[in-house]
């Protein structure tokens, strides 16, 4: 019987120890990763933005400041302020001399390998989009990953026709088709050898294109009203 | 009864702990261990530099770790222990490439999450650092660690040089080069792994001969 006692209680005294080396581990651990955490996301956070200002610049060119817009339930765009975080936002770019450029919209979809984000920029006086750029991509390398490279493709973004008819909907839904065969203004010519990946652009750029262009045209009188950025959010980045 | 195996045996000197990994026991050319991040984050010089390193300091700091903690880890717990202490160390590092560079952190993607297992750091853990001293793990990890940091450059400087015509970006070949595509898909990380390889065996079988 004594025995028996024995066994139990080293058996006790032994899951206590496992138990005790689990938990100061899980503690330890959950330490260090917190401090990591908090160490390094001011310098995560700086990075994403700057790299999402960069993108902005590029598909607006000219732009030196920017401005993050909303979407309120009406349909109207609104200044963001820092913090907030709506489904869908604009950015607005603007010219040394203060006058916008246009607006930058970040898209989605599905792509070969994964989601594609992109961003590209419109410009309301024109009606065109002038200027795109992939975002995030995991396009095979090589070969759909030309999305990102091939000049030729990117030049298509220089002035892709998105007018709009009088009651506000896209003329001409923007759509990629074979290399070299582009013929309207608001085709995209695709890529041989990227051609789902090049299709797939098309796609997201005509969907997004249908739904954001006309409501950025429709605000873009009273953006430009009270426009003059009274706070350029380059300066928390530098 | 680790005690009894290494005083038993000749102790290796703190050198010959270090090099080990370099060379003798290449965790990739020798060991062949890792296999999932050496084929698939292998297709630039860059990206396999990064990879290795991260690894590499992964692999320091869970030995240190599972070293001085080894005689408190019951044996029962202990594989559950070395993967969390290993997963914590592989967090610290994702936030701090995040915190390096926007880029690195896309082309490394979800590899760097990978590292948890990664059977070399689990096996540095189980086969070395729970049985020596402190002083002696961080040796061996970092011989470990260089060796694979060596071995994921030689196949990344060839995959990218064939795959791109450049060694870090600098083009290498002139501008008519045909690049060789299938070099930086995932293919091109097997054939040039085979060769490499082929390679040191060649070179380890011809030392014991001779």
């Amino acid at each position: 019987m004594s025995k028996a006692t024995k066994i139990e209680k080293q058996e006790s005294s032994s899951s206590i120890k496992m138990l005790k080396a689990m938990l100061v581990i899980g503690i330890l651990s959950a330490l260090l990763i917190v401090s990591a955490y908090q160490l390094t996301l001011p310098r995560v956070q700086q990075l994403k933005a700057e790299a999402l200002e960069k993108a902005i610049f590029k598909v607006l060119p000219g732009t030196i400041s920017t401005q993050a817009f909303g979407i309120n339930a009406d349909g109207e765009l609104t200044k963001l302020e820092n913090g907030d975080k709506p489904e869908s936002t604009y950015y607005a770019g603007y010219n040394k001399n203060e006058k916008l450029v246009g607006y930058a919209v970040d898209a989605a979809g599905q792509g070969y390998a994964d989601i594609i984000r992109v961003l590209y920029g419109y410009d309301p006086k024109e009606q065109i989009l002038i200027g795109f750029q992939v975002l995030e991509s995991k396009e095979t390398p090589g070969l759909g990953d030309k999305i990102e490279k091939d000049q030729r493709f990117l030049d298509n973004f220089k002035a892709l026709d998105v007018s709009l008819t009088n009651d506000r909907k896209i003329k001409n839904k923007v759509i990629t088709v074979k290399q070299g065969e582009k013929q309207n203004p608001w085709e995209i010519d695709g890529i041989t050898g990227a051609t789902i990946s090049s299709r797939a652009i098309g796609k997201i750029i005509g969907i997004s294109t249908a739904k954001d262009v006309p409501i950025l045209f429709n605000n873009h009188k009273k953006i430009m009203d009270d426009s003059k950025p009274n706070e350029k959010q380059t300066e928390n980045n530098e | 009864m680790s005690k009894d195996n290494t005083s038993s045996k000749q102790e290796p000197s703190n050198t010959d702990e270090f090099i080990k990994g370099i060379w003798r026991d290449n965790p990739v050319f020798v060991q062949v261990l890792g296999m999932c991040p050496v084929l698939a984050v292998s297709n630039t010089a860059e990206n396999a530099l990064a990879m290795g390193l991260a690894t590499a300091f992964v692999l320091l700091m869970s030995n240190i770790l599972v070293s001085l903690l080894r005689n408190f880890i019951p044996k029962q717990v202990r594989i559950a222990s070395y993967i969390l202490i290993i997963a914590t160390f592989v967090t610290v590092t994702d936030y701090a490439i995040q915190a390096i560079s926007v880029e690195l952190y896309k082309s490394l993607g979800a590899f760097i999450s990978l590292i948890v297992v990664n059977c070399l750091i689990l096996s540095r853990a189980e086969a070395f650092a729970s049985k020596n001293t402190v002083g002696k793990s961080m040796l061996d990890a970092l011989g470990m660690g260089l060796g694979f940091t060596f071995a994921l450059f030689c196949l990344g400087a060839v995959r990218e040089l064939l795959g791109n015509g450049s060694i870090f970006q600098f083009a290498i070949f002139p501008a008519n080069f045909q690049n060789w595509i299938v070099m930086i898909l995932p293919a091109g990380g097997f054939f040039t792994l085979a060769a490499w390889l082929l390679i040191i065996n060649l070179i380890q079988t011809r030392k014991i001969k001779s």
